[in-house]
């Protein structure tokens, strides 16, 4: 709480800095809230190293001349099970982050592969679960009756699933098709309604705000009101929402892979890497650890820039 | 141009009929209990130019008598009898209809400025908005009503004001900013629920000397929502005193203030505090 006071000072600066006498919008304000954190920046230096990382995977693969599937047998003993040769699993010039013990495989390649999947199916499942989740909150808030009798005891079912049990057994019941589109679904279905009941509740309070009724009074229409005047004020909890699913959809994709009912093999993710690496650890921890670390970043990163985003958005009375 | 024409056609006005011509409202909500009734018989009218002063305690129905003649009543209310605007009935009209009747003949102002306008846009897109949605036109010329709207209100260097947002104004500057939104229309009757009650009191002269400039102006009928009586002696023409629904007294400001019929309302005026008494006891009006 003791950074509060100084931004407010620097935001008052700013303001009575600007001799044209433009108006900072919310955006700037909230931009300009992030550059002066510090964990904000460190947050977004990671994510963005991670995201291009998974971006540019097939150029990496180029540059170090490993392939995510390919094999090799020159950087394992085999007279010792198939242990890395070298220090710290087989860290080497050739090899960045050593290889997998048992194939040879290059980790760093696998790494940015499963960046790829991990990320893409957080990011598709959490765009689907906040459009989902705030349509149909908006709906349940905005219209109310019964729109919002069924909404509403739909989500309380969904929430009061054991979600992890039954998310196992479904996956593992369903054919094995396209894994990561399946994880998007399983995961959105279960996902949705933790959007949607904060947005249902802050619709409420929005809709009974007096610029609302000063909307209607002066004639706005039902659709007009709710997309034009309560969305934009939903912006801010949107944002943070969004920010805060990408990590908990890593963490469960992950769990998920670990469990053996997640991506596939040979697909490389990291939850799967991490529960091969489970047989291993004690004879080559690197094989463990490095998957973990980027696990730990990936969703510290996301829900440290979550939180901050939050703090910036809640300071002004823009937000 | 269709929304427009056809709020005309509503306000040509029935030779003879008064601006707004209220008679026999009741409002009532469903209950557990059966309906509750939260305003009663309510009749009044209102002239062009002048204004009427709706008194009451919170919860007398005065609130409810507004949002009635603008069909915004909370869900599930259902109101009865007859409101007229020059002569046209307002009561069992369609939603749609009354859009372009609300904020194009009647316009409202609220009680809280700080909240009634919306914090996410700067308050020109809020009053071209409003204005477009009823007039149509290009964004110019939209914008260069509302500059002149807001120089109306006074608010200074309204070329560079109109691009602020909400929350870079005070709350006296905020209420003149939704009177501006309210006459840019031009509408021929302003309702004001309490506008003054959350300014501080030399704010609030200030907002009263400008709505009855306004009027002075525009020939505007003003609906003066308040439980201020000071308020009212200072705008209105003619006052209603209004209780638990009930209409208690109808009559010009002056013969309120000067000749109560009602004891409610001579109970109202004793609670007033006097400024040339150092030692009375504040009296409280019964219940």
């Amino acid at each position: 709480m003791t950074t509060v006071p100084s931004e407010l000072a620097v935001e008052t600066e700013a303001k009575g800095a600007l001799p044209s006498g433009g108006a900072p919008t919310p955006a700037r304000r909230v931009l300009h809230s992030l550059r002066t954190s510090p964990g904000a920046i460190a947050s977004i230096v990671i994510i963005v190293a991670i995201a291009l990382m998974a971006i540019l995977a097939p150029v990496l693969s180029a540059i170090t001349g490993w392939d995510p599937y390919e094999f090799d047998p020159t950087a394992i003993d085999s007279d010792l099970g198939g242990l890395p040769i070298g220090p710290l699993g087989g860290v080497s010039a050739e090899h960045w982050f050593g290889v997998e013990p048992g194939n040879g495989r290059d980790i760093f390649i696998r790494v940015a592969y499963g960046a790829q999947v991990s990320l893409l199916i957080a990011v598709s499942a959490t765009l689907v679960t906040t459009t989902i989740g705030v349509v149909l909150g908006m709906i349940a808030g905005y219209f109310g009756g019964i729109a919002d009798q069924v909404i509403s005891r739909v989500m309380d079912f969904l929430m009061a699933f054991p979600t992890l049990i039954f998310m196992i057994a479904l996956l593992s019941a369903l054919p094995a098709g396209n894994r990561p589109a399946l994880l998007v679904i399983v995961l959105s279905i279960f996902g949705w309604p933790y959007t949607a009941r904060i947005i249902r509740g802050q619709t409420m309070s929005l809709r009974n705000s007096e610029f609302v009724e000063a909307a209607r009074a002066s004639g706005a229409k039902p659709l007009r009101i709710a997309f034009r005047e309560v969305l934009p004020n939903l912006r801010g909890t949107i944002i943070v929402l969004a920010t805060l699913a990408v990590p908990g959809y890593i963490g469960t994709e992950a769990g998920l892979s670990f469990l053996g009912v997640g991506v596939t093999p040979p697909t490389p993710s990291w939850g799967q890497m991490i529960s091969t690496a489970v047989g291993w650890y004690a004879v080559d921890p690197m094989y463990f650890l490095i998957p973990g670390t980027f696990l730990f970043l990936t969703v510290f990163a996301f829900t440290v820039l979550g939180d901050h985003l939050r703090k910036a958005l809640d300071t002004g009375d823009a937000a | 141009m269709s929304i427009t024409s056809a709020a005309r056609t509503i306000s040509i006005p029935v030779v003879g009929a008064p601006l707004l011509e209220v008679e026999h409202l009741s409002v009532s909500f469903p209950t557990s209990s059966g309906p509750a009734t939260v305003v009663r018989d309510a009749s009044f009218r209102v002239d062009q130019g002048t204004t009427l002063g709706i008194v009451g305690e919170s919860g007398s129905g005065k609130s409810m008598t507004s949002l009635a003649v603008m069909g915004l009543l909370p869900r599930g209310g259902t109101a009865t009898g007859s409101v007229r605007l020059f002569g046209h009935e307002l009561l069992g009209r369609t939603d749609r209809e009354l859009r372009r009747i609300r904020g194009d003949r009647i316009a409202m102002v609220f009680q809280d400025p700080l909240s009634s306008l919306n914090p996410y846009y700067t308050i020109g897109v809020q009053i071209t908005e409003a204005y477009r949605a009823h007039r149509g036109g290009s964004q110019a010329a939209a914008r260069k009503v509302a500059i002149e709207a807001l120089e109306r209100v006074r608010i200074a260097d309204p070329d560079r004001r109109i691009d602020h947002y909400p929350h870079q104004f005070s709350g006296g500057m905020r209420q003149r900013i939704m009177i501006a939104m309210a006459i840019c229309l031009e509408p021929d009757l302003i309702i004001c629920d309490e506008p003054t009650t959350a300014l501080d009191v030399t704010v609030q002269a200030q907002i009263l000397d400008l709505l009855a400039d306004l009027q002075r102006q525009t020939g505007t009928g003003m609906v003066f929502i308040t439980h201020d009586l000071a308020v009212v002696s200072r705008v209105a023409d003619d006052v209603l005193v209004m209780k638990d629904g009930d209409e208690v007294e109808r009559g010009t400001t002056e013969q309120i203030f000067t000749a109560p019929r009602a004891p409610y309302t001579r109970a109202l005026l004793d609670a007033l505090p006097r400024i040339d008494d150092p030692f009375e006891t504040l009296k409280g009006v019964q219940a």
